[in-house]
């Protein structure tokens, strides 16, 4: 079910604390075409153009974001994942990567739909909330699960949409997306690889990345 | 509303006193431009001036459009106001435009009245000022006629293009008329297509100089004299639809000029009538009524959107050039919707494209104003796509 994962580019550790974004970034062709929906400060985009040499484009819904972005000259404009992908065409970009903001978007659904539509790959990263200590942190005190991932209180935090790794294999089998390579993290370690996640990289994960694709 | 400075009855320098102090270009009978009203303009001279050194292999070429009541003294002062150059904050030594780095060029743009042809000229066919003769120009005439000059001088495509307003609308259609001369462009405060609402403004301004006797059906020239008044109305009212409230609150409130009560009369009791008028009688010193009303009615005519058939995207389609879309949350007169109309026809064929929004309580005028996050954003723009030209940053 699980195989180990290659570790990441020395070079891209280097870069970058976060290894979320360090293994979404090895896993882009260089030279490729990248949109990356949620862009924020461009901490992604910036490791793409400086490591792989891409043609990095980036939507971010805070104006704050996107202004730091252009100033560190960065192609990035403000935008809505929900509202503002229907303007791009089909098959624009090589990978379209929506990373931990799936799970803020109204529907997650539309929006996977268009990001297939306009990439040829898909790259999803969200919090699972079928780890461990979430599951526990539920039981345990009857309240909403606060971990590193998931740090604000229910009524602040922007995740309207939070689902558990099988929740999201099942909604792609339901929409016929198929799953090129899924990823499990725990805390800081990039822990395995699955093509079919299970029970366990649900269990023993607290982020999943997913590289998606329409089947030919 | 009498105008008691003798020294601002002065006529403006007329375009042949101008044209000494610039360089000019001059365009003969065989090579005439072909403006989109059908009519030809057999001989034109284009008056601009250029900031920093032009590399080897030319490359390093800026081009900055000016807006309706601009110039080509974009960063050096104006010869007849004295005034310092009215963009030096964008465009200088260490700027966002670095004239250290880039060779700038500002045209006064066809139709304008510092130097290079427009209404204030002669009529080669009568031997008397254009007037009303004068063929209506468009903003693809305006860009025309700089594409000429950079034919001439030997410049084949541009490093970037910029400007705000009127100028932006130039440099959207550079980049839909050339895109293969645009290495990246930055239209500023801007729309693809004048509104309804600004199309209004700009009617108000035109019957106000029209409606002053001294217009002489746009004959004012040949009677020596000068619609003065409607001219200062015309930019009064321009001028509110470059503030906002806000700012216009913040800096005037309902505060009272030289006096400490109200006079039940008709001077101007309050600060804002004062300045109001101040801006429209020094306006008329530097500016031709007859070139106002040419270049407000490009403006209304400029629908880049009806050119392309009402999809805008196909005006980029394939585009390769960088753009940096910017806009003020103040800007009633070109709101943030008109800059994401832009950002969405460049999304639709996912062209490079940013997209910044400019906090700011100045209204339109902003971008001529000091906006540190303006200059910090477009700084990184230009920076990074001068990388991608293979532009090496300034010693």
């Amino acid at each position: 079910m699980t195989e180990p994962m290659r570790a990441p580019s020395e070079n891209l550790l280097q870069t970058s604390g976060r290894t979320d974004l360090v293994l979404i970034a090895d896993l882009i062709e260089p030279g490729s075409r990248v949109l990356d929906v949620g862009c924020g400060d461009g901490t992604l985009l910036q490791m793409l153009t400086n490591i792989k040499d891409v043609d990095a484009r980036g939507v971010e819904l805070s104006q704050t974001g996107v202004n730091a972005c252009v100033a560190r000259g960065l192609s990035v404009v403000q935008g809505d994942a929900d509202a503002d992908l229907p303007a791009y065409p089909d098959q624009a970009f090589d990978y379209v990567i929506l990373s931990q903001t799936i799970q803020a978007t109204r529907k997650p659904k539309s929006v996977l739909d268009e990001l297939l539509r306009i990439g040829r790959r898909v790259i999803v990263s969200f919090p699972n909330f079928g780890y461990w200590k979430v599951r526990l942190h539920l039981m345990m005190s009857g309240r909403m699960p606060m971990t590193d991932l998931l740090d604000q209180p229910w009524y602040e935090t922007p995740n309207i949409h939070l689902c558990t790794i099988r929740d999201f294999v099942t909604m792609c089998e339901g929409m016929n997306v198929k799953i090129e390579n899924a990823y499990a993290r725990r805390g800081n370690r990039i822990k395995m690889r699955f093509s079919k996640p299970g029970m366990l990289a649900n269990l023993i994960s607290d982020e999943a990345i997913f590289i998606l694709s329409r089947p030919d | 509303m009498t105008d008691q400075n003798p020294a601002h009855r002065a006529a403006a320098i007329p375009a042949e006193e101008a044209v000494k102090l610039q360089p000019v270009a001059q365009f003969g009978n065989h090579t005439p431009l072909r403006l989109d009203s059908g009519a030809e303009l057999a001989s034109i001279r284009i008056a601009y001036q250029t900031y920093g050194t032009l590399n080897d292999d030319k490359s390093n070429v800026v081009l900055v459009c000016h807006a309706l009541t601009g110039d080509q003294f974009v960063a050096s002062r104006h010869p007849i106001t004295g005034k310092p150059g009215w963009w030096e904050t964008m465009v200088g030594p260490g700027r966002p435009v670095d004239t250290n780095r880039f060779y700038v060029i500002c045209t006064n743009i066809i139709g304008g009245c510092m130097g290079t042809t427009g209404p204030m000229d002669t009529n080669p066919a009568t031997g008397k000022p254009y007037g009303l003769k004068f063929p209506v120009i468009t903003v693809a005439d305006m860009v025309r006629a700089q594409a000429k000059l950079l034919d001439q001088l030997g410049i084949e495509d541009l490093f970037c293009v910029l400007g705000g307003s009127l100028g932006g609308m130039q440099v959207l259609r550079w980049a839909a008329s050339y895109p293969e001369r645009v290495f990246s462009a930055i239209p500023i405060a801007t729309a693809t297509r004048h509104s309804s609402q600004n199309i209004a403004f700009h009617e108000v301004g035109r019957q106000a100089i029209m409606a002053d006797r001294d217009w002489h059906g746009g004959d004012y020239q040949s009677r020596a004299t000068r619609p003065r008044k409607g001219l200062a109305v015309a930019r009064m009212a321009a001028h509110i639809t470059y503030l906002s409230g806000q700012a216009l609150h913040r800096k005037f409130g309902r505060n009272l000029q030289d006096r400490d009560a109200l006079t039940f009369g008709f001077e101007a009791d309050f600060q804002i009538e004062s300045y109001l008028r101040h801006q429209g009688f020094t306006f008329v010193d530097r500016f031709d009524a007859n070139s106002y009303l040419y270049i407000t009615r490009a403006m209304d005519y400029f629908d880049l959107d009806a050119d392309y058939d009402g999809i805008i995207a196909n005006a980029f389609k394939g585009t390769k050039t960088r753009f940096c879309v910017v806009s003020f949350t103040s800007d009633w007169l070109f709101p943030t919707s008109e800059a994401r109309h832009i950002v969405q026809a460049l999304n639709a064929v996912a062209a490079n494209v940013s997209f910044v929004e400019i906090e700011s309580d100045k209204g339109h005028d902003a971008f001529l104003l000091d906006e540190p996050e303006m200059f910090s954003t477009l700084a990184g723009f230009i920076n990074s796509a001068a990388v991608h030209r293979g532009l090496a940053k300034a010693e």
